[in-house]
Parts: structure tokens; C-alpha cells; sequence
């Protein structure tokens, strides 16, 4: 059963006496690619934490429809801006979540396969995790995070990290895994890498989500002043 | 000076030649040494990871009191020990006192909170590096714990071989529960505490060596291995 639309309903998150998240209320919906743009520190890793349950908010509601809790928690997934590699081979670290999963041998194999040479890791399958390379790491979470399967992945800047090459392939798998039907949801503070993704964008400034938009809307004329600052370069302190 | 040279003389000649009787307290010594350190792996590992990931009432004291006990005198594990083992004790009717099975028990009860503190220290920081991953991966406490002791094993083996050297290097609790009695609880170290009193510093000092020696192996071991085990970078 689908768990999407999420709904956010009136969501803070207090730290250090500040509202880190301020009264976030939204629908997140399949299809369409939802970018999540802001500054460093506007919220986007606290917000796609929040939603994908990782932290509960202080205030407010985070609702999968009509799923529990377990249910919900296995058709999702999230993509970190530095995943952390079990300290195991490439294959071993996709078998892990399809194990926690309790999915069969013989269906794991084959899903393993499918997500290795998706992401053209198929190669280095036998390799320790830990010595691949920074863009090969990244490969690496997305095909851990594609072979679950999930209904909605969440990404925290895959891209931060990479370099030009690495991250036009991580944004080939990104669209590969959207085609394939799941929704996807990604922070980023890079303005070109949301040209080149965005059907629809969020744009958060101090825990606040000032405006949401189609993405070319967006981009042809944001309708708050915060966002516009971001799109021109200027600095609103 | 001669003496002590004679004594060495004599000690490479003891562990050169294998002597039997000299072997059997080396084999023996190993025997019970490896098996406290089995047992109280087996114990202490998964404490060490449960202190790590679960977070319960009393957390605190708990790491704070297996800290402070791995400093625990072995005479005073030995007489505790002794205590629940003699006729009058509350162990008293498996008739285990004065023998290996005994001292087996005592080196356990020595090297188990070495060993929870030591695994606790390596687990707790996997874990934070661990924690966000494997949520999103969605797996419970008790995955992670089994996820956390199979990713740290390299690590962990360091925290055993510690547990390995204080059981090994240890005199005082195996002299009270063991008893010291020839051919069935004499291992290296009470040999060497009797036959240095005895005089016979040729068989305390072919021990002694025996027993530095496995110890540098030992820490050599867990050496190379947190090599092993450090994060290898391209």
C-alpha cells in the first residue's frame, strides 16, 4: 500500500532554544522531483531528517498516509551527503538493507545484480566499500538505497563532496531511479544542479518555507525576497 | 652473577629442549587462559554493544561501574571467587575449588569488564558513526548491535587480546582458587612465584620468558591489527 502524500502538519524543531524548523506545514506527493533549495543552515537536512523520521519534531505531526509506523519506515529510504560504508564489500553493503528487509536469497541476489550495474558498480562488487573512491561511494548509496525499492528516497547533497564527473553521474542515477517511479526528494544549495533536476522546488530560508514552485516558475522569477536573493547571489543576513 | 647467568643457561636450555614438564604447565596455563577469555568474551562482547546502543535508566552508572572494575585486584577476585566455591559457599556443591575449571571462573570474572569497557569504548563510536545510516536502513537495536560487533570485529579483537594479556600475566586469583597443586592447576605464573621462593630460578626464569614472550606476541597482534582495521583512504 502507498504511503505517500506525507503530510507535514504545523512542524517545529527546537534546539538551544531556537526554532531550528519554524511551522513547517506540507503535502509531499508522488511524481514529480522536489528539489529542497536554501542557504547552509536554512534547514534543508533537518527538514528531509524530520520527514523521513530520523528525528521527531518538536511541535506538530509527520504523516504517512494510512501506513504504521513500520510500514512506512520500509518504503522510504535516504541518500547522505557522506554515507557511511559498513566495513564490508560493495555486494555486502546492498545485501544489508535488503536482509533487514527479509528478502530471499535468491530474490536478493538478483536485486543486488540489477542496483550494481544500474549504478555501474558491478565491477567493484567484491571490493571493500571503504577504499572506493569518493563519487564511487556515492554510486554506492544510491544503488544500496535503489535496490530496497522504495516508494520515496530522500537525498541530503549527494553532491556536496564530488567532483563534476562524479556528480553528473550521481545526478544520471537520480533521474534513472525517478523514472523508474520513486519519488524523489533532494536538498541542495547548488543552483545548477536544480536547473538540471527540479520539477518543483521548496524553497526553505531560516526554517521557513518561503515559496514552492514549479521549477521553471521558479527560476524565471521567485516570488519571495529571500529566494530571489538566493538566485541573484546576494547575501540576506 | 654467575647464579643469574647459570639460570639463564639453564632457562634457554628448558625452553630449547621441551622439557615435558615444562611444557605441560606452559599448555596448561594457555588452556585456561583462552577459554576465561572465550567465556568472557562470549559475555562481554554483546554488553559492550547493548551499553553502546541502548539507552535505558541506570546507563551511566553501568559504564562508570565497568570502568572502575577493570581495575579489579585479582587476589580480591580470587578470594571472592574462593568464597563462592568452598564447601560453606553458595557454589560449594560443584566441588570446583581448587580446580582449573575454578581458575577458568576467576579469570573470567577478571578479564569480562575489561573487555565490556574496552568494546563499549570502540562501539559507542561506530555507533555514532553507524546510527543515522542504519535507521534509514530501518534496523532495530538488536540489528544494529549484531551489525556493530561484525563491522568492530577487527577492533574488537584488540579488546580481547587486552582481556587475554591480564588473564595470562595474572597471579594472585589463580593461586587462591587453583590452589597451585602440581600437574593440575601449577600454570607459568604461580610456577614462577614458588620456584623463585624455592630458589630454582632456572624453571621461573624459562617461564618468565615464556610467558614475556607471549605477551609481546600478544600486543604485537593487536598492534598490527588496529593497523588493519584503521580506515585505509585511496
Amino acid at each position: 500500500m502507498a504511503i505517500l502524500p506525507l503530510r507535514l502538519d504545523r512542524v517545529c524543531y527546537r534546539a538551544g532554544g531556537h526554532d531550528l524548523i519554524a511551522d513547517i506545514s506540507l503535502d509531499i506527493s508522488a511524481g514529480a522531483k522536489t528539489l529542497l533549495l536554501g542557504a547552509n543552515g536554512a534547514g534543508k537536512s533537518l527538514l528531509l531528517r524530520l520527514c523521513h523520521g530520523l528525528l521527531g519534531p518538536s511541535s506538530g505531526t509527520v504523516r504517512w498516509r494510512g501506513a504504521d509506523a513500520d510500514q512506512a519506515r520500509r518504503r522510504q529510504t535516504m541518500v547522505f551527503q557522506s554515507p557511511v560504508m559498513l566495513r564490508r564489500s560493495v555486494r555486502a553493503n546492498v545485501a544489508y538493507g535488503l536482509k533487514l528487509r527479509g528478502i530471499g536469497r535468491v530474490a536478493r541476489a538478483e536485486r543486488i545484480d540489477t542496483a550494481l550495474s544500474d549504478t555501474g558498480l558491478t565491477a567493484l562488487a567484491d571490493r571493500p566499500a571503504r577504499v572506493l573512491s569518493g563519487g564511487e561511494r556515492q554510486r554506492l548509496a544510491l544503488a544500496r538505497a535503489w535496490a530496497l525499492a522504495p516508494e520515496i528516497l530522500f537525498l541530503d547533497e549527494p553532491t556536496a563532496n564530488l567532483d563534476p564527473g562524479a556528480t553528473a553521474a550521481v545526478e544520471a542515477i537520480v533521474e534513472q531511479i525517478h523514472r523508474a517511479g520513486t519519488k524523489i526528494v533532494m536538498a541542495t544549495h547548488d543552483l545548477g544542479q536544480a536547473r538540471r533536476l527540479a520539477d518543483e522546488v521548496l524553497f526553505l530560508d531560516r526554517g521557513r518555507v518561503t515559496e514552492r514552485a514549479e521549477a521553471a516558475a521558479f527560476f524565471a522569477g521567485p516570488a519571495s525576497d529571500p529566494a530571489a536573493a538566493f538566485l541573484e547571489g546576494r547575501l540576506l543576513w | 652473577m654467575a647464579d643469574i647467568g647459570t639460570a639463564f643457561g639453564l632457562a634457554l636450555k628448558l625452553i630449547v629442549t621441551v622439557e615435558p614438564e615444562f611444557l605441560g604447565i606452559v599448555a596448561r596455563s594457555l588452556a585456561i587462559s583462552l577459554s576465561a577469555v572465550v567465556i568472557a568474551a562470549l559475555i562481554a562482547l554483546p554488553l559492550g554493544a547493548v551499553l553502546a546502543v541502548y539507552r535505558f535508566p541506570g546507563r551511566p552508572a553501568a559504564i562508570v561501574l565497568v570502568n572502575a572494575l577493570m581495575g579489579l585486584p585479582p587476589v580480591f577476585v580470587g578470594l571472592m571467587v574462593y568464597l563462592m566455591l568452598s564447601r560453606a559457599g553458595p557454589l560449594g556443591f560443584m566441588g570446583m575449588l581448587f580446580t582449573p575449571g575454578a581458575m577458568i571462573l576467576a579469570q573470567s570474572v577478571l578479564v569480562a569488564p575489561i573487555v565490556i569497557a574496552l568494546a563499549h569504548r570502540i562501539l559507542r563510536d561506530l555507533y555514532e558513526e553507524y546510527q543515522e545510516q542504519l535507521c534509514s536502513f530501518g534496523a532495530r537495536p538488536a540489528d544494529m548491535i549484531w551489525t556493530l560487533l561484525w563491522d568492530g570485529r577487527l577492533s574488537l579483537v584488540t579488546a580481547v587480546m587486552a582481556g587475554f594479556g591480564r588473564a595470562s600475566a595474572e597471579v594472585g586469583a589463580v593461586l587462591i582458587v587453583g590452589g597451585n597443586i602440581a600437574h593440575v592447576t601449577r600454570v607459568m605464573t604461580t610456577t614462577i612465584a614458588l620456584e623463585t621462593s624455592k630458589g630454582n630460578l632456572a624453571l621461573a626464569l624459562a617461564l618468565g620468558i615464556v610467558l614475556v614472550l607471549i605477551a609481546v606476541g600478544v600486543n604485537a597482534g593487536a598492534i598490527l591489527l588496529a593497523g588493519l582495521s584503521a580506515p585505509r583512504r585511496k
